[in-house]
């Protein structure tokens, strides 16, 4: 796990223009065509004025009018084809920069996923990519654009009069100041408010999760309340920062109006006292075209200096996901083979991360001969989950060593290892689709037969034929219309038909009864007697029939031993036992097996 | 929550077929105008604004012409070297200028206060309509989409009234002001020009309407794709235990490219769509050059060369405005359709709350000369009674009558259903014929599969849902006389599923009572059991906790809901599955917590681990919603029937 250099946003980013490269060049070569065609236009329109309409010269109207109707017809395919270009370029930057995350969140280890929440992965891979989509649809476009008008306006315009293009060089910079105190003010006011922002998204978010909560308790002007002045935050940071963006256009103006007023004045002094030698009337007509449209350039760099800055988050945003390794690597030459379901663990230590002193699992030590059936116990917070999840290496131990039939799992190839370990998770889910094609996960060529034989392991054949649809029934986002005993007996179905070595129960039968759970049991140690199996239960009669049972206290393993051993001699497990069978008559205790 | 109602994600509403402006109701502009009308005053400067500093672009542009024309020439042709007048047209110029710029910068900064105060009274609006409607509402519309009514929606609407707005003002200004002058200047180059413009609107139509439609299509896809990261994210882990990420990558490209399609068709119409205009704005400066000319040299009409010099001038300004307004096209459809959609969200049904009969704080009751019946006390007359503006502890229901009588019944907690029948949507009954009754201080269990309508049962007590048919009476009062507010705040409830608020951790307990003191806050943390791990976290009782609590243990929340119900001190308490998260020995441990929290209330408890049911006064077996057996423990279990089977493990219980 070697920490990679920080390398700049815009070299991660730039790594997604991939196949766009071709469009994101022509779109800034065709826009520098177009504004040269631009700048030609006035000084074509001033001749037609001074040399075909004023003279009326019908010859030389047609003449300069066709150069004209020519140059704007180019001009008009150069836009449309930058415009084209651009689109292309940033739409296609924008689905391989989402390929590109997604891709490496398929990556991601357990221990990556954990560090970024699943809605700021889906903030990233949605409105982030927007908004650098649109950044960069303006770099490659507007961008070039306004410095390149500026440049070339400005070279214009000093062919046309030196002397008078001086005055508005002189008003550039002052512009120039003006407006970047602007954005200096408004660029943190921007960033706080989309901090704002979030908070907002936040108490609605809650408030519609928790809305049973607030009708309950009828906190309907609490929660309005609390709105409000998130509401009223966003507002007052929005007029301070508009407000002062105000400034932006009377600034511009301002300048504008002032150099067009002293460049009339000296160039009509010019004009008369040269007798129109030294500057024609023409000429002053284009030369004012020119400096409105450097200003205007100006303007529009200011504007897209205020969008770069408000994307400039979403970049990095982007990045952080895009820069993230996964912790687990493979080895570099790795077993393509599990042998058997003989699971060691040897001083194994682990945490969540490297700051947090106290550990989660503290020097755990443990041999499972292959085959066995194994119950896991332990209170809330002690850990039994994070245990099992280091075997098929969702996560990697902290100290120590986890092995799986002789075999450090770090040797291991991690999809076979993840083969031959089928785990069903706690917070199971299950996808879109049918029943079968959410089977079909455990094995993706697994014959009608296959499925029916796990399902009817699992407990779920008769529930599932009881649908008019039978396999091919459909199942909501979430599972949802099944309930939860059914989507963790479909769950398990899923996970037997990777035909493991290993498999675990991660307290998946919770809501399964005792009845169904018992067949369960019985029907995995009847047809897939060498696999070894994991169960962590909370209920006793889950695992009381195991080889082992492992009592797990707050990282550490407490006892281990089997039911009537552990009974005997093992406090915590003597509790829950108890705890699950006060009340009952000893017979009925009993009986429930 | 099993009873919701799945939540597909359809693409996000309103958006669907045409969306031209045309298609989209008048209806919501006009409502959308109505927001204005706070702001009237400040429109009106706005617009006397808009409108001076328009008529000093329109002057300005002009102005190099009459310099040229007025002064220029025939200062070369008289040979006078006199720029007196010449200045003072610049200093008259100038000044116009100024009053242009300090106008714009005052209806900008004004336009400020208009868009960002519209838009909060939209959101906090929106915010507190939504707390008013049923819980039906939120069981039917996925997060997502009401999400996505406050960030894109509003989004969409500030753009437009803080850009698009201003803009079609100034350009309709200039627009008016150039016409006027075209007219009286010459009407046959003016007619020539609306002629070209019209030519221009078919290219606009055409374009823009593209445009749209492939918005519209960018829109959909995208929230197609975010359905799909969404279902796939949150099932991450899944995946990679399946080792499924190939599959993944391969699912997801399909809806990427899609996007991809629509989003790069989407941009082409509105990026070319600024050059055709500017260029075809060209276009038509030449076509006026030469039609105007050839008039001109032919001497027709008396058109003079000067003229058609001025009108080259005149369309261009003419045009500029119109190009800039269609650039906004694309912004208006887009806040139109936003603002529909939120003006959807504003027109959806409130929870009726017709009741009339109120809770009240009682400082002193004199039973003497109650209405008793069975020797509950139903009513007593107002003169006996004192209320009390502080909590003290009493409670009474206070009923106005028909007849102008104003009696009062204590609050006792007894409540009672008479053939109550219910369904979540009229075509599909859940309960059926329900009757039952929990006298003040009784504890009632439900047991019963998934979907037997356990859930349902306590969500028509505090009136979540309102029956179909039957009654629901609660001290002898039928509960659609009570109000809402009242009635929820006589009822305690602990869900399943934990809800806390980001805060600390003491806030989230005061939930439950504003009014709670921090030491009522930490005895009620202590009943439930949740006073030890809370002094284990790292600031106590001040943690803050994010919402979705994620530095909590499942157990832990439920533990916190538990002290949340407490504090609010409720006489009746609704426990559906509480302690469902608690492992069975902390469970033992706070089961002392729990019988203290019961003590003296009615509870309604949901449980699946029969061993919290137990030592109930009644239970209900349920089953496709209905009550198929009742009794105590000792007595179902006698009965060999439905319970014996659960107990004995022979039924799936979930």
């Amino acid at each position: 796990m070697k920490k990679p250099k920080k390398e700049s946003v815009i070299r991660v980013l730039s790594r997604s223009i991939g196949n766009n490269k071709l469009n994101s060049l022509l779109a800034p070569a065709f826009v520098s065509l177009e504004v040269v065609l631009e700048i030609f236009i006035p000084t074509l329109m001033a001749s037609l004025i001074d040399k075909g309409i004023e003279p009326g010269n019908m010859g030389y109207i047609l003449r300069q009018g066709g150069l004209m109707a020519l140059a704007c017809v180019c001009s008009l395919f150069c836009g449309m084809a930058s415009g084209y270009c651009a689109a292309k370029a940033s739409a296609g930057f924008a689905r391989n920069l989402r390929r590109n995350i997604f891709y490496n969140v398929q990556t991601f280890s357990f221990g990556n996923i954990d560090k970024f929440s699943t809605s700021s992965i889906i903030t990233r891979l949605t409105t982030d990519v927007t908004n650098v989509q649109n950044a960069y649809m303006m770099i490659i476009r507007t961008a070039v654009r306004s410095p390149f008008m500026l440049i070339f306006a400005m070279s214009m315009s000093f062919s046309v009069s030196v002397k008078l293009t001086l005055i508005f060089v002189a008003a550039v910079p002052i512009l120039g100041v003006a407006l970047f105190s602007i954005i200096r003010v408004v660029h943190p006011i921007f960033r706080r408010v989309f901090k704002t922002y979030d908070r907002l998204n936040e108490v609605v978010e809650e408030n519609l999760r928790g809305i049973r909560v607030v009708k309950a308790y009828v906190r309907e002007d609490h929660e309005n309340e609390k709105f409000r002045s998130v509401s009223g935050r966003i507002y007052d940071d929005f007029v301070k920062a508009e407000k002062t963006l105000a400034f932006n256009m009377p600034f511009m103006q301002t300048a504008v109006y002032s150099c067009l007023l002293l460049i009339t004045w000296f160039a009509s002094r010019i004009i008369v006292n040269s007798g129109a030698t030294e500057l024609t009337t023409g000429q002053l007509t284009s030369l004012i075209s020119y400096v409105t449209r450097i200003l205007i350039s100006l303007m529009m760099l200011s504007m897209i200096f205020v969008q770069l800055t408000l994307s400039r988050a979403s970049a990095d945003r982007i990045c952080e996901i895009l820069s993230e390794k996964s912790s687990l690597t493979d080895p570099p030459a790795p077993l393509y083979k599990v042998g058997n379901g003989e699971i060691v663990f040897e001083n194994v230590t682990f945490s969540y991360s490297e700051e947090y002193d106290k550990p989660c699992l503290d020097n755990v030590d443990l041999k499972i001969p292959s085959g066995a059936t194994v119950g896991i116990i332990g209170g809330t917070g002690s850990s039994k989950s994070t245990m099992v999840q280091l075997i098929p290496r969702l996560y990697d131990c902290t100290k120590g060593s986890v092995r799986v039939a002789g075999h450090n799992v770090r040797e291991y190839d991690i999809e076979v290892l993840r083969d031959s370990v089928a785990i069903v998770l706690q917070k199971n889910v299950l996808f879109s689709g049918t029943i079968e094609e959410n089977l079909r996960w455990g094995k993706p060529d697994a014959t009608d037969e296959e499925m029916e034989t796990v399902c009817r392991a699992a407990q779920a054949h008769d529930f599932i034929m009881s649908f008019p649809d039978g396999y091919r029934s459909r199942v909501e986002q979430g599972g949802s219309n099944f309930s939860g005993g059914q989507r963790q007996r479909l769950c398990i179905a899923r996970a037997l038909l990777k035909n493991p070595k290993i498999i675990i129960f991660d307290d998946s039968t919770s809501a399964v009864d005792m009845h169904t759970d018992a067949m369960i049991r019985r029907a995995l140690s009847q047809t897939m007697p060498e696999v070894t199996k994991l169960i962590i239960a909370q209920r006793i009669d889950s695992v009381k029939d195991s080889d082992m049972i492992i009592v797990l206290d707050d990282g550490k393993i407490d006892g281990i031993g089997t039911h009537d051993e552990l009974l005997e001699n093992n406090q915590i497990y003597r509790e829950v036992y108890l705890s699950q069978t006060r009340g009952n008559n000893g017979e009925e205790a009993t009986d429930n097996g | 929550m099993a009873d919701r109602v799945p939540a597909g994600r359809p693409p996000r509403g309103g958006f669907a077929g045409k969306t031209d402006l045309k298609s989209l109701d008048k209806a919501v502009l006009k409502r959308l105008l109505s927001y204005f009308i706070p702001y009237k005053w400040t429109m009106l400067a706005v617009f006397a604004c808009i409108i001076l500093s328009a008529v000093a672009q329109t002057r300005g542009a002009q102005f190099i012409q009459t310099v040229i024309d007025d002064h220029i020439t025939p200062m070369l042709t008289s040979g006078s070297r006199d720029f007196g007048p010449l200045a003072l047209a610049i200093v008259q110029m100038a000044v116009l200028y100024a009053v242009g710029v300090v106008s714009a910068l005052l209806y900008n900064r004004l336009m400020v206060n208009v868009g960002q105060g519209i838009q909060k009274s939209i959101r906090d609006g929106m915010f507190s309509k939504m707390q008013t409607f049923p819980i039906s509402f939120f069981d039917t519309h996925p997060f997502g989409d009401v999400m996505s009514h406050y960030t894109n929606d509003i989004d969409t609407l500030r753009q437009m009234i803080s850009q698009s707005i201003p803009q079609a003002i100034s350009s309709l200004v200039t627009i008016v002001t150039v016409f006027v002058f075209m007219v009286a200047t010459d009407v046959v180059m003016t007619a020539f020009v609306l002629l070209t413009i019209a030519f221009m609107a078919v290219f606009i139509k055409l374009i823009g309407g593209r445009s749209g439609k492939y918005f519209v299509k960018q829109q959909s896809s995208l929230g197609k794709l975010n359905g799909f990261i969404e279902e796939r994210v949150t099932g991450q882990k899944v995946i990679k235990v399946f080792n499924h990420e190939q599959a993944n990558k391969e699912e997801f490209d399909v809806l990427n490219d899609e996007l991809y399609e629509n989003s790069s068709k989407a941009n082409i119409f509105a990026n070319i769509l600024f050059p055709v205009m500017g260029n075809l704005t060209n276009l038509q400066y030449v076509l006026v050059a030469i039609f105007g000319g050839a008039l001109a040299i032919k001497g027709v009409n008396g058109l003079t060369l000067g003229t058609v010099i001025a009108f080259l001038q005149l369309s261009h300004n003419f045009t500029m405005p119109i190009t800039q307004v269609s650039q906004q096209l694309n912004a208006v459809v887009m806040a139109l359709a936003g603002a529909k959609r939120i003006f959807d969200l504003l027109d959806e049904k409130s929870e009726e709350n017709e009741g009339y009969v109120t809770l009240a704080n009682i400082e002193t009751i004199d039973t003497t000369h109650a209405n008793v019946v069975d020797n509950d006390i139903v009513e007593i007359d107002e003169k006996y009674v004192r209320e009390s503006e502080k909590r003290t502890g009493i409670w009474a229901w206070k009923h106005p009558h028909g007849d102008g009588r104003l009696t009062y019944t204590p609050l006792r907690g007894d409540v009672r259903f008479y053939n109550v029948d219910f369904g979540y949507t009229p075509d599909k009954q859940v309960l059926h014929d329900i009757s039952l009754y929990a006298k003040p201080g009784q504890k009632v269990a439900f047991v019963g599969s998934t979907g037997a309508g356990k859930t349902t049962i306590t969500n028509l007590i505090n009136r979540f849902y309102d029956i179909a048919d039957g009654k629901i009476r609660y001290d002898n009062i039928n509960i659609n006389k009570i109000n809402k507010s009242d009635l929820r705040r006589s009822l305690g409830i602990v869900l399943q599923e934990v809800n806390l608020f980001t805060g600390t951790v003491m806030d989230n307990i005061r939930y439950g009572r504003l009014d709670a003191t921090d030491e009522e806050c930490v005895a009620a943390a202590k009943l439930a059991g949740a006073d030890g791990f809370i002094r284990m976290l790292p600031k106590g009782y001040q943690t803050e906790i994010a919402g979705s609590g994620s530095d909590l243990s499942q157990g832990q929340r439920q533990l916190l809901s538990i002290a949340r119900a407490a504090v609010a001190d409720p006489p009746v308490m609704i426990l559906d599955e509480a302690t469902s998260s608690i492992d069975t020995r902390t469970e033992a441990i706070v089961q002392k917590g729990m019988d203290a929290l019961m003590e003296g209330r009615t509870v309604f408890v949901i449980a699946h681990r029969l061993s919290t049911v137990r030592n109930a006064d009644v239970i209900m077996v349920l089953e496709h919603g209905v009550i198929v057996e009742r009794g105590t423990h000792e007595e179902l279990l006698a009965l060999k029937g439905r319970y014996y089977n659960l107990y004995t493990g022979k039924f799936e219980l979930d």
